[in-house]
């Protein structure tokens, strides 16, 4: 695994130039008080500069061009092809928004996002993303550890896993209309995944919020597994202590589980996932296992990974 | 001598339409229309129009039955060939751009994967009614033992649907409209054939 040290990276490495230069002029502290500021911008879709703490993990592979980022996309909930999303969710109204916080928790309860998001520092972390389809990404995400959100809502004992649910709203997400899949798309994380630090719960990329195309406001990102446990635009967090559905698993149980962790050695029913194309290369490159993130090996000791796939 | 320049001139543009989508995509893909993954685009794009052309040459038959137009049928053998062209183009991104040429790989994506069994077999049974497709090759083969040798497209037009169906993840919608022009096409035969026979006895 690669992890290069802080002094590697500048912030140039971390952000586009444009908003690198805007950013510093108007770079006061970091805090979440960036997507505060976004919430209330005037404009609906438009993304709002965030600033956010490099991390000194991130990976120092070219990132992938923030268009690619923005174009090619998986959100059925806007269609099934990959401009789609791009195309159709620009109706998509993420304010006010509120997340419904419920299961085996001291403290439950409806959120406004603002309070979701309040008090925690965001950083930005450059992590790859794995498509189960064959395909990646290197993003440069910004966002909170997950497990700095879950830990206010003092998970009890009982808490096993965490479930996660994505906005129903078939007037603003036309993809909803047909039972493609069942909705609300659904997730869900062991609670030790939850609460591993590479667990980031994102709430933009490339210096600025998230399009509604990656998951406005809000969107898990879980980088050592397939691009669709990194479940979007997120209106339910559920402690439970039973293994939650999942949207895939419902929909094809031969093919998706509900780890679903890249691994090289455990093909898809209907493609090899030995190797993949990094979005604006030519060649095919290896995948790596749990897409080179290691450290969460220790999860998954003693599992078979090719029966928990 | 009008007449022959007239034909001449509607074959051309018959020609022609068949071609466009090489150009058009070939247009796209220089310019960055065929969006991040262009290698899977283009993939699919030329499975998709070997696919449409399949049917289309399917479709010949029927129409210049119902239509009364019998010089339509000449216009087949042309169809056929761009679907043959199509397929192959799409084998061949498959092989060189896909996979670069990594035959390990693709020995086992032929093998383990069915969807791609699946159109590889559809692929090779294209070879011979291409090859065949030629006025000495009709000659030699005489018209029986060819039009039964053509009679594959009856397998071929089916394997390829369900090619498309089972790569398919989620919306299985496309290939279902797909399957639905193939059983109107296939339906109308068995329909024909049913009704000759019954006018023989
Ligand atoms: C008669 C033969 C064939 C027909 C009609 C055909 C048609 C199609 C169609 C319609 C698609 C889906 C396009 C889309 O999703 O929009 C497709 C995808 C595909 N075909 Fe074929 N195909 C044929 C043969 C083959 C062969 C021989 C191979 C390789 C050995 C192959 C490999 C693929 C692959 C890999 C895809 C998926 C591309 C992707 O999603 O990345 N096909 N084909």
């Amino acid at each position: 695994m690669l992890i290069r040290n802080a002094g590697d990276l500048t912030e140039n490495d971390v952000t586009p130039e444009p908003i690198y230069r805007r950013r510093r002029e108007f770079m006061t502290g970091i805090a979440a008080t960036g997507i505060l500021a976004a919430c209330s911008a005037p404009t609906e879709a438009a993304a709002a500069p965030l600033k956010a703490a490099p991390w000194p993990y991130s990976t120092p592979e070219p990132k992938t061009s923030f268009k690619d980022i923005t174009s090619y996309n998986n959100f059925y909930e806007f269609g099934v092809d990959k401009d789609d999303p791009a195309r159709n969710a620009g109706g998509l109204k993420t304010r006010p928004w509120t997340v419904k916080v419920d299961g085996h928790c001291a403290k439950p309860g409806t959120y406004n996002l603002e309070d979701v998001l309040k008090g925690h520092a965001l950083q930005e972390r450059i992590y790859r993303l794995r498509c189960v389809e064959g395909w990646s990404m290197v993003i440069p995400w910004i966002g909170i550890p997950l497990a700095d959100i879950l830990k206010r809502y003092q998970p009890t004992a009982k808490a096993k896993f965490v479930a996660f649910e994505t906005l129903n709203r078939p007037s603003e997400m036309p993809g909803q209309r047909r039972a493609v899949l069942e909705w609300p798309y659904r997730e869900g994380l062991r609670l030790d995944e939850a609460m591993h630090p590479l667990t980031l719960m994102a709430v933009g990329l490339y210096g600025q919020t998230l399009l509604n195309q990656n998951g406005a406001p809000m969107r898990l990102v879980v980088p050592w597994k397939y691009g669709f446990k990194s479940i979007k635009s997120i209106v339910r967090i559920s402690f439970t202590e039973t293994q939650p559905r999942t949207a895939w698993q419902v929909s094809a149980p031969q093919e998706y589980g509900f780890y679903s962790n890249v691994n090289p050695t455990v093909d898809h029913p209907r493609w090899s996932q030995a190797t993949e194309r990094r979005i604006g290369e030519f060649k095919r490159r290896k995948t790596l296992m749990f897409n080179g993130y290691n450290s969460v090996a220790s999860l998954y000791r003693g599992m078979d990974l090719k029966k928990f796939y | 001598m009008a007449s022959k320049t007239r034909d001449n001139l509607v074959y051309a543009l018959v020609w022609l339409a068949c071609f466009a989508p090489i150009p058009w995509l070939g247009w796209n893909l220089f310019n960055g229309d065929l969006g991040a993954n262009p290698i899977e685009a283009l993939i699919r794009q030329l499975g998709v129009w070997g696919l449409r052309f399949i049917l289309i040459s399917l479709a010949i038959t029927p129409a210049a039955r119902i239509l009364r137009m019998p010089r339509l049928i000449r216009f087949r053998r042309t169809v056929g060939l761009f679907a043959f062209a199509y397929v192959l183009l799409h084998w061949t991104s498959y092989i060189g751009l896909d996979q670069i040429f990594d035959w390990g790989a693709i020995g086992k994506d032929i093998l383990k994967r069915p969807f791609i069994t699946i159109g590889m077999t559809a692929f090779v049974l294209l070879i011979p009614l291409a090859i065949t497709s030629t006025n000495a090759a009709i000659r030699k083969l005489g018209p029986v033992r060819w039009r039964r040798l053509h009679r594959l497209i009856y397998v071929i037009a089916p394997l390829g649907v369900l090619h498309y169906y089972m790569l398919v993840k989620a919306d299985h919608r496309p290939p279902l409209i797909y399957a639905a022009f193939l059983a109107v096409l296939l339906g109308w035969r068995i329909w024909d054939w049913a009704r000759k026979a019954n006018r023989k006895t």
